[in-house]
């Protein structure tokens, strides 16, 4: 973050102004995470984010294999807001991704998850055991592709058995990031709480598809996607109020997180930190001191000394 | 009202000339395309087949512009093989372009390298001492050498063509060339565009004679907008850093010259 602004705001108000903030045993000194399926492949990448202003990274994704993904167009641009993707989950496989940011010790790191059974979370997570690693986080919710993602949260047993077996393969808290899928998201967030998870991120992005009307054809080479971005801003508005409503757990709000102010309403309904992705799309890596100076001004303004204070408020209204 | 650059537009194939048995250029109107900066790049999608980036090649005519493909995988053979007539979907420009100096002028370009190197002559001064490097394999893949002496009419310039087999003009690698004249003379500014070892040497030869120089890079490219990060080279991104990069900058990146990252981004060695 911007340490002129915040010496200056803190010396002025006579307050220690904080961004620093906790998710269950997970501390971090900025809220500002960057999702999954993002900027995540190099080592050198995720030190430059953390320049810029980012609490952690969330990496893309790892699967037992190294992916490819889909062939382009992977992403398109709404008219309107928004992007559908569908990268496919492309990745280097969990072996290299551990050997790639073995020599970390600055940025935290939150390794994100994707397999179809149980025994594919705990072999992956066993290759991280030389690695400074933050959080796992088990994508329950790509909406794209088949045996993982979704078809996975979709599945509260299947869930359960997963959770169980992570926890039981790490002392690293472990994040479950649901999403909209056929199943009622709330019983995958009450399967995963069930079996012990730290943590729930919600939500991922939403199945959806383009076509083109000149060549009247799906424009992604996959023809569905995920959709992220404004748009479903206040569909993962309601569900991050719904979970933080129903249950006593942490929660990282994830979907169309571009502003400040964006940010502070995750935090009224029951986040305590967060994520973005698009928006990186849409202003460059400039978003996150952008964001961390946003929220340090409306600190200030309410005479908050930390985001713990503005959790769930929203809730008491 | 303003085009956004992330949405897709469709625009019709007017023209396919063949330039080599594997290179074509493709001209089609927009006038957007028509004026981007050398060094930028589009995002073109060919429905059915793939997406891919290509740097925006100029047309003489106004309001219309141009992509030189090699055939080569399956989506720059897709691209290859459109007709006259037949619809492609553009998005960008994206991208940053060369930062261009006056006085004696040095362009390398190998390959379709040489289609940002061909805009860069479009905005060069007639007072401009502009030599062209063209680099090719044998006599057969040589294009744009007429075009760029074209170009260069009214400028002091000269337009030499290396092959690796000698089949055509000098006989060499066309980094041995650049290695000779940077070591005769001073450039005031030293371009280049095409493989990654060639640019490598390149940025070498000119950068350790304390010579300005900047490289078009070209890596795997999904999304084009610094989302999917699989054009990364060391904490660059091609995309929304690049695609041209200063000698000064590059000197100091691990992986330019070294390492190129394949589909599932695994480091792998050049």
């Amino acid at each position: 973050m911007n340490q002129l602004l915040y010496s200056k705001l803190s010396s002025l108000f006579k307050v220690e102004l904080s961004l620093a903030t906790s998710i269950g045993q997970i501390q971090l000194d900025r809220p500002v995470m960057l999702a999954s399926g993002i900027l995540g492949i190099s080592l050198d990448v995720f030190n430059r984010l953390y320049r810029s202003g980012v609490g952690a990274v969330v990496t893309k994704s790892l699967s037992t294999e190294p992916w490819e993904g889909y062939p382009n167009p992977t992403i398109f641009s709404v008219k309107g807001g928004g992007w559908i993707n569908a990268v496919g989950l492309s990745n280097p496989g969990a072996t290299n991704f551990a050997k790639m940011i073995e020599p970390n010790q600055d940025v935290p790191i939150i390794v994100s998850l994707v397999g179809s059974i149980p025994e594919d979370f705990e072999t992956m997570i066993k290759q991280f055991e030389n690695c400074k690693v933050t959080a796992y986080e088990l994508n329950l919710s790509c909406p794209h592709v088949a045996k993982v993602g979704l078809e996975v949260g979709d599945d509260p047993e299947l869930v359960k058995k997963i959770v169980t077996t992570a926890k039981n393969t790490t002392d690293v808290p472990i994040i479950a990031k649901v999403g909209l899928g056929t199943t009622h998201y709330l019983n995958t967030v009450s399967a995963a709480i069930d079996s012990g998870i730290d943590a729930i991120t919600a939500i991922n992005t939403v199945r959806a598809m383009a076509i083109d009307v000149e060549t009247q054809r799906p424009i992604l080479s996959n023809k569905f996607g995920g959709l992220s971005g404004t748009p479903i801003k206040p569909i993962a508005l309601r569900c991050v109020y719904e979970i933080s409503s129903k249950h006593d757990i942490p929660i990282i709000g994830c979907g169309g997180i571009s502003t400040w102010e964006d940010a502070v309403e995750f935090f009224l309904a029951g986040a305590s930190a967060i994520q973005l992705g698009s928006a990186v799309g849409d202003n460059w890596i400039d978003v996150f001191n952008d964001i961390n100076n946003g929220i340090l001004q409306y600190m200030k303004r309410k005479n908050y000394s930390s985001i713990k204070e503005m959790v769930g408020l929203a809730k008491k209204q | 009202m303003q085009r956004n650059n992330n949405h897709t537009t469709i625009v019709t194939i007017e023209k396919v000339i063949d330039e080599t048995p594997t290179v074509r250029t493709l001209v089609f109107s927009d006038d957007v395309m028509s004026n981007v900066l050398p060094g930028q790049f589009a995002m073109v999608w060919i429905p059915g087949v793939n997406e891919l980036p290509m740097s925006v090649m100029i047309s003489k005519e106004p309001g219309k512009a141009a992509f030189t493909v090699r055939k080569h995988g399956p989506a720059s053979t897709g691209l290859f093989n459109i007709l006259e007539g037949q619809q492609i979907g553009i998005r960008g420009p994206y991208g940053n372009s060369f930062d261009l100096k006056e006085g004696k002028l040095l362009l390398v370009g190998g390959g379709t390298g040489l289609v940002p190197m061909m805009r860069l002559l479009t905005f060069v001064k007639p007072t401009d001492d502009v030599t062209v490097l063209i680099g090719a394999k044998s006599k057969d893949e040589v294009f744009f050498e007429d075009l760029a002496n074209n170009l260069l009419e009214n400028n002091p310039h000269k337009v030499i063509v290396s092959t690796d087999d000698g089949s055509y003009g000098e006989k060499g690698f066309v980094t041995d060339l650049v290695e000779k004249l940077v070591s005769k003379s001073h450039f005031d500014g030293v371009y280049v565009c095409g493989p990654e070892i060639m640019m490598y040497k390149t940025v070498q030869s000119a950068h350790s004679r304390k010579m300005f120089v900047q490289a078009s890079l070209e890596r795997m490219m999904k999304c084009g907008v610094g989302i999917c990060g699989s054009c990364c080279v060391g904490e660059d991104l091609v995309c929304r850093d690049g695609t041209v990069f200063d000698g000064q900058h590059l000197s100091t990146n691990k992986e330019f010259g070294h390492f190129y990252r394949n589909k599932a981004g695994i480091l792998e060695n050049y």
